[in-house]
């Protein structure tokens, strides 16, 4: 019951402080001072406006798990009609090209060591004959496991492509029983890497400007000792936060559109579901992030610590424990009960839902919640814990 | 030639307090306690209305404690105190309004140009813009500033920097502007341009309550008091002090009442 009121009384708070605070200019003044500096601190204005661009185009293009144009080799000790139309599908279809025909094992072993090929298909002697005669036919294919991740999806990718032939030939042959699976990839048809991570970079970015901007923007004032000179002056504490809140909200909402623009027309990603949506939704992480980065001034005193704190406890569980490039069902399950407390977490699945799969609002409804709670919590607390601090 | 200005100025302002003996800064009985530490130990004080009041002690002995409780940063533990005329821990906001602070660190933002600095603060006050924009160009004529107007303050001196901060700390014409330390690391010629500044603030009205760890500055105040382990052991005119203790310098006084503290580096 106490932290209900606690809660109630502290919205109340910030209401009345929000409505008073527009009837006096010297906020504006305040708020014009936040841009500044970062206005003035051109390396730092390249960071935040430059990053999100940077990421979403290394995401896009160079960090990505999708297979495309895989270097593979054919050893072909056959040669014969069947196994030159495999080796033609594959080197037709997006996942693989066929670099280079080896002659004998020693070579194929030759071009595994040398490090750049991905797999090698290897067929049988007599395939084609074999195929006909007996109905059975080997191929090996051998593929570099270094990287599991990979080497499992080439397998895939070659075996589905070999089936195909293999459909090809059975209807010639009218086989009686045959049971084909009709696969369809909702959401994203094409498989592109980028409907997965275009919302983990969403939720990185906000946290990180939020966040980390925040805290170390109250803890630099800190540190410099103009914190000091503030909290002297008749401004309330509650004015200085916010007026460092509403340059990072801006510069969010900057990024959000951004991210947003280069995700439609460089990486074809479009917005299924709702844009007012999305962006209530990612106005509602922004607040969180904010609070969090509140909350970090409070319990730091040096923009170095800030920065560690903010990177460790807030980049770290956002990259792994968020569903953004590791899936949450796969981890074992106290991290997936951790997962639960990263907010980056439920933001990306509401973002997932909105913008890739265009549900509607009422089907985030469950991550929405999540997120209102931690919001007003978050408040609540850095809200407790600055004024203690005041003591 | 300071030291004239400063001898004659201090007998002026002796004259002041005779007549007047208004107290902006009244302290009785107050008490910090951090847990079991009690770091200010019923303090009782006044301060006369354009005084330069010096508040000395040994780093640990209290006094940075002292003074955010003046300031309204920090609520007393016991006992009580009027700063400005305003209760320091009834009508903190009302104290805040009618104070300045300049602290030792360096209190002007860096990125922030001269005019902006000073707009901001003052704007903090509560001060109008004609107002501000006025009483700028004024300020800046008299510190022969006019061309550093639109300069970043981190492309001054320190030295300028320092007299800048002062200058804005008292922009809104306070009835008490804090100083803590207000001069340190800065070269003596500086220093004394910083007094003669503090001094033309006094003859405006201004009280000044300054700490400091220079002992030659603390023969400009016109009263001292020394702090020691959370208590005030000393409180008088440096002159008085002097023959007090039968010393040359404050720095002797100083000496002989830091030497038996029992915290503190001294």
């Amino acid at each position: 019951m106490k932290i209900l009121n606690d809660i109630a009384h502290s919205f109340r708070l910030l209401i009345i402080n929000c409505s008073l605070l527009i009837k006096r200019s010297v906020f504006l003044v305040f708020v014009q001072k936040e841009f500044y500096h970062i206005f003035r601190d051109k390396r730092t204005m390249l960071i935040l406006l430059g990053m999100p661009v940077v990421q979403l185009i290394l995401f896009g293009f160079a960090i990505t798990n999708e297979v495309k144009n895989a270097k593979i080799v054919v050893f072909d000790s056959s040669n014969d009609d069947a196994t030159r139309r495999i080796a033609r599908q594959l080197d037709a279809s997006q996942y693989f090209s066929v670099v280079r025909y080896v002659k004998s094992q020693q070579e194929l072993k030759q071009v595994f060591q040398d490090g750049n090929i991905s797999m090698a298909v290897v067929f049988d002697e007599r395939f084609n004959e074999n195929l006909l005669h007996t109905g059975k036919a080997q191929l090996q294919l051998l593929t570099d496991a270094t990287d599991p991740n990979t080497a499992t999806q080439l397998v895939q990718y070659a075996s589905s492509i070999i089936g195909d032939y293999q459909q090809e030939l059975m209807e010639q042959n009218k086989v009686p029983y045959q049971i084909q699976p009709e696969v369809k990839l909702l959401y994203n048809p094409q498989m592109k890497a980028a409907y997965n991570f275009v919302p983990g970079v969403l939720g990185m970015i906000l946290m990180l400007i939020c966040a980390m901007m925040t805290s170390i923007a109250i803890v630099r004032e800190k540190e410099l000792g103009t914190m000091e000179i503030l909290l002297v002056s008749p401004m309330k504490p509650i004015y200085i936060i916010l007026a460092k809140a509403i340059p990072y909200l801006t510069l969010s909402s900057i990024n959000l559109v951004t991210v947003l623009l280069l995700s439609i027309f460089v990486l074809n990603v479009p917005v299924a579901g709702s844009l007012f949506w999305l962006f209530l939704v990612s106005l509602l992480f922004i607040l969180v992030s904010l609070s969090i980065g509140l909350l970090v001034s409070t319990l730091v005193n040096s923009q170095m610590a800030a920065m560690l704190v903010s990177v460790l406890a807030m980049m770290m569980p956002v990259i792994l424990l968020s569903g953004m490039i590791y899936p949450i069902e796969n981890m074992p399950p106290v991290l997936q009960w951790a997962s639960n407390i990263v907010p980056a977490r439920w933001y990306i699945s509401a973002v997932k839902g909105l913008m890739i799969k265009g549900v509607g609002i009422a089907a985030v409804g469950k991550e929405v919640t999540v997120l209102c709670v931690m919001v007003v919590l978050l408040i609540t607390v850095s809200m407790k814990k600055f004024k203690i601090r005041l003591e | 030639m300071v030291k004239n200005n400063i001898t004659s100025d201090f007998k002026s302002q002796l004259s002041t307090v005779n007549c007047q003996l208004e107290n902006v800064i009244h302290v009785e009985n107050l008490v910090k306690r951090f847990g079991d530490f009690t770091a200010v130990d019923h303090i009782s004080f006044d301060v006369w209305q354009g005084e330069i009041f010096g508040f000395l002690g040994a780093n640990g002995a209290g006094k940075t404690t002292a003074m955010r409780m003046l300031c309204g940063l920090s609520k007393p533990t016991e006992g009580h105190g009027r700063v400005a005329g305003f209760d320091i821990d009834r009508e903190v906001e009302k104290v805040k309004s009618n104070i300045g602070y300049m602290s030792q660190k360096f209190s002007l933002y860096n990125d922030l140009k001269v005019w902006e600095n000073i707009r901001l603060f003052a704007g903090i006050y509560g001060m109008r813009d004609r107002e501000i924009a006025q009483k700028t160009d004024e300020l800046l004529q008299r510190l022969n500033f006019a061309s550093e107007r639109n300069t970043l303050v981190k492309e001054l001196p320190l030295g300028w920097k320092q007299k800048l901060a002062f200058s804005v700390s008292i922009f809104h014409h306070p009835k008490v502007v804090f100083l803590d330390e207000p001069t340190g690391g800065v070269d003596p010629v500086t220093r004394r341009q910083f007094w003669e500044l503090i001094y033309e603030a006094t003859a405006e009205g201004i009280t000044v309550f300054v700490t400091t760890h220079y002992m030659d500055e603390a023969e400009y105040c016109n009263r001292v008091s020394i702090m020691v382990d959370g208590q005030i052991k000393a409180l008088d005119t440096p002159k008085n002090l002097k023959h007090q203790f039968s010393a040359d310098s404050m720095d002797d006084v100083f000496h002989q009442l830091a030497r038996n503290a029992k915290r503190g580096d001294n």
